[in-house]
């Protein structure tokens, strides 16, 4: 024991062999905690800048009393007021309607390929999974755009751009909720079934429940996922400077689609608006994925 | 309310692998039988054809007839589900149901089959519990989740929800392998009472509680690794452990086997 009050009878006599190797490592040690670090260093500093860059521009914008209620309608390009009310009810819009069209949807490939779906079928659809999730958000817009514009003649609106955004959150919407059926284990549904409860029931009460928090998870990141697409509301929509409620008809303003309309703006204006667009996206954006760390947080299911 | 159960040729399968061959058995209304032998014999595969659980593994299959009062269970026209509802089971690891209360894991069974009566439930619910020996430790906490109970807690908790939908027959599958002494011998008292009203299988490592609280007990064997499981002998437990008729049996239960 070599303690503060320790004598000379508890050191060693001599110096241990071992504190050759011990430098050695010490050293490795050291150079490897030095990269690491800096690795770390590099990757984040991109990051911070961005997010510093995008705050100290923006934050006059989202300060200003109009940003949160107003829309441009009427706004002249040189001019500071309105805001961008229009826009996020868009973005806000689209991505629920595509939401409610998706989650169902794929919450119910995802039963099906983990609970029922054996032999062929089951590959099929998860090999179209596979595939639809490699798919560019330009070419899911381009699809859109050439099966119900053009073939169908559908006018171009909101409704057209969560068409698109169905497809890009599908397969993650699948996916997920597929992993995390595959976490509830065998023995919960086979007890289940013991107590002569059929399968579907099973599914329903038991399996899905103790899936939930996970899959509700992975919907709210997915969601957050398909809100900064600009692909969709490039090719589908039109941009409107005031607010439409209409999903179904007409142009409708959304975040992305926003910054981009006023990139055309040679006034200092359409800079502040830009950055300011970028912001509210990134804050409604962070809401969602916040929202989701703290469902996977609160709901999780005692071990 | 106890049914008898007759397996006659049974074959068991997976896929192509033969695990199970020929097995011919009675088990006896309102008495314990226990299933011995080494780990991979087949013990649990012929515990779970019973309740036709073996038919969830992808591929399984049975062949042979198990007659449950005279009727076939694989019949073509006999419902799984129906089958479940009279022939209960709990399983070597406890398993409460995760989002549950303790009370909801008791009544899961009946809810889930419709009973919608909350006074009925809450009998039911504390019947089982009583049957379960584990009333005393739960009752002020029946609010709380299943999973927050202690191993052996769970594991008497999986019982009373197995007991709730009140089967005629309940199989176990090495039900206190996981458990104390002391949980193990609530158990075993539990299942000394159970069988007063139930038919009861069950399967055991251990020679003592085979020994303890079965009225016969089968051997099963296998002769290779690969090669299938089979019945050795079924006969009165005290026979089985005192003067079996097969040799392996002997040496299975006096340690010399392998
Ligand atoms: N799901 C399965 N798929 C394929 N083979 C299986 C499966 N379950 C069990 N087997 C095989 O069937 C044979 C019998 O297994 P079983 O689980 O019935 O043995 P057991 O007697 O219960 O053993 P233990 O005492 O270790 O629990 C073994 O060879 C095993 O590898
Ligand atoms: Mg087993």
């Amino acid at each position: 024991m070599t303690t503060a009050t320790g004598t000379d009878l508890d050191r060693p006599a001599s110096e241990p062999p071992t504190r050759q190797i011990a430098l050695g490592r010490r050293i490795k040690d050291h150079v490897a905690t030095v990269l690491v670090s800096l690795a770390f260093l590099i990757a984040v500093v991109p990051l911070v800048w961005v997010l510093v860059t995008v705050i100290a521009r923006g934050l006059p914008a989202i300060l200003s009393a109009d940003w949160w209620g107003y829309s441009l309608s009427g706004v002249l390009p040189e001019e500071y007021e309105g805001g961008v009310y229009h826009a996020i009810y868009g973005t806000l819009i689209q991505a629920f309607i595509a939401t409610v069209i998706a989650v169902p949807v794929g919450i119910l490939a995802a039963i099906y390929l983990v609970e029922y779906g054996r032999g062929p079928l089951a590959r099929a659809v998860s090999f179209m999974v596979d595939i639809l999730a490699g798919v560019p958000s330009i070419v899911a817009a381009l699809f859109v755009f050439a099966a119900f514009i053009s073939i169908l003649g559908a006018p171009q609106s909101a409704f057209m751009v969560s068409l698109a955004l169905v497809l890009l959150m599908l397969p993650v919407v699948i996916r997920n909720t597929e992993e995390m059926l595959r976490l509830v284990p065998d023995r919960l549904r086979e007890s289940a079934y013991a107590l002569g409860i059929p399968k579907w029931k099973t599914i329903l009460r038991i399996v899905l429940p103790t899936a939930l928090s996970g899959t509700v998870t992975g919907v709210m990141l997915a969601i957050a996922r398909i809100m900064g697409e600009t692909a969709p509301v490039l090719v589908l929509v039109g941009y409107a400077r005031a607010i439409n409620y209409d999903p179904f008809e007409g142009n409708m303003a959304s975040l992305p689609l926003l910054m981009y309309s006023e990139l055309s703006n040679p006034e200092a204006a359409g800079q502040y608006r830009i950055w300011g667009a970028a912001l509210t996206l990134i804050i409604i954006i962070m809401i969602f994925q916040v929202g989701a760390s703290l469902i996977s947080r609160f709901s999780a299911i005692p071990k | 309310m106890a049914k008898r159960i007759d397996l006659k040729d049974v074959d068991i399968y997976y896929g192509a692998f033969h695990a199970v061959q020929n097995v011919n058995l009675t088990v006896i209304p309102r008495s314990v039988t226990a299933f011995i032998g080494p780990s991979g014999c087949g013990k649990s595969t012929v515990l779970r054809t019973l309740n036709r659980m073996h038919e969830e593994i992808a591929g399984a299959r049975v062949e042979g007839e198990i007659l449950l009062d005279g009727e076939n269970i694989y019949d073509r026209g006999t419902d799984a589900v129906a089958v479940r509802r009279t022939i209960g089971m709990v399983f070597q690891m406890p398993n409460p149901f995760p989002t549950m209360s303790v009370r909801d894991n008791v009544v899961a069974g009946l809810k889930l089959q419709g009973v919608r009566d909350k006074k009925k439930l809450d009998e039911v619910a504390e019947a089982s519990l009583r049957g379960a020996n584990l009333w005393k430790e739960v009752k002020d906490r029946l609010d709380k989740p299943g999973g927050g109970l202690s191993g052996g807690q769970q594991q008497r908790l999986c019982i009373a929800r197995a007991i709730a939908v009140q089967p005629d027959v309940l199989l176990m599958d090495e039900p206190c392998s996981a458990l104390d002494p002391i949980s193990t011998l609530a158990i075993e008292d539990l299942i000394a009472d159970l069988k007063k009203q139930y038919t009861i299988v069950i399967v055991t490592h251990n020679m003592q509680q085979a020994a303890r609280v079965s009225d016969q007990t089968g051997f099963f064997n296998l002769e290779a690794t690969g090669k299938p499981g089979h019945l050795v002998e079924i006969d009165d437990t005290e026979k089985i452990f005192s003067n079996p008729t097969e040799q392996a049996t002997e040496d299975y239960i006096s340690g010399r086997f392998g």
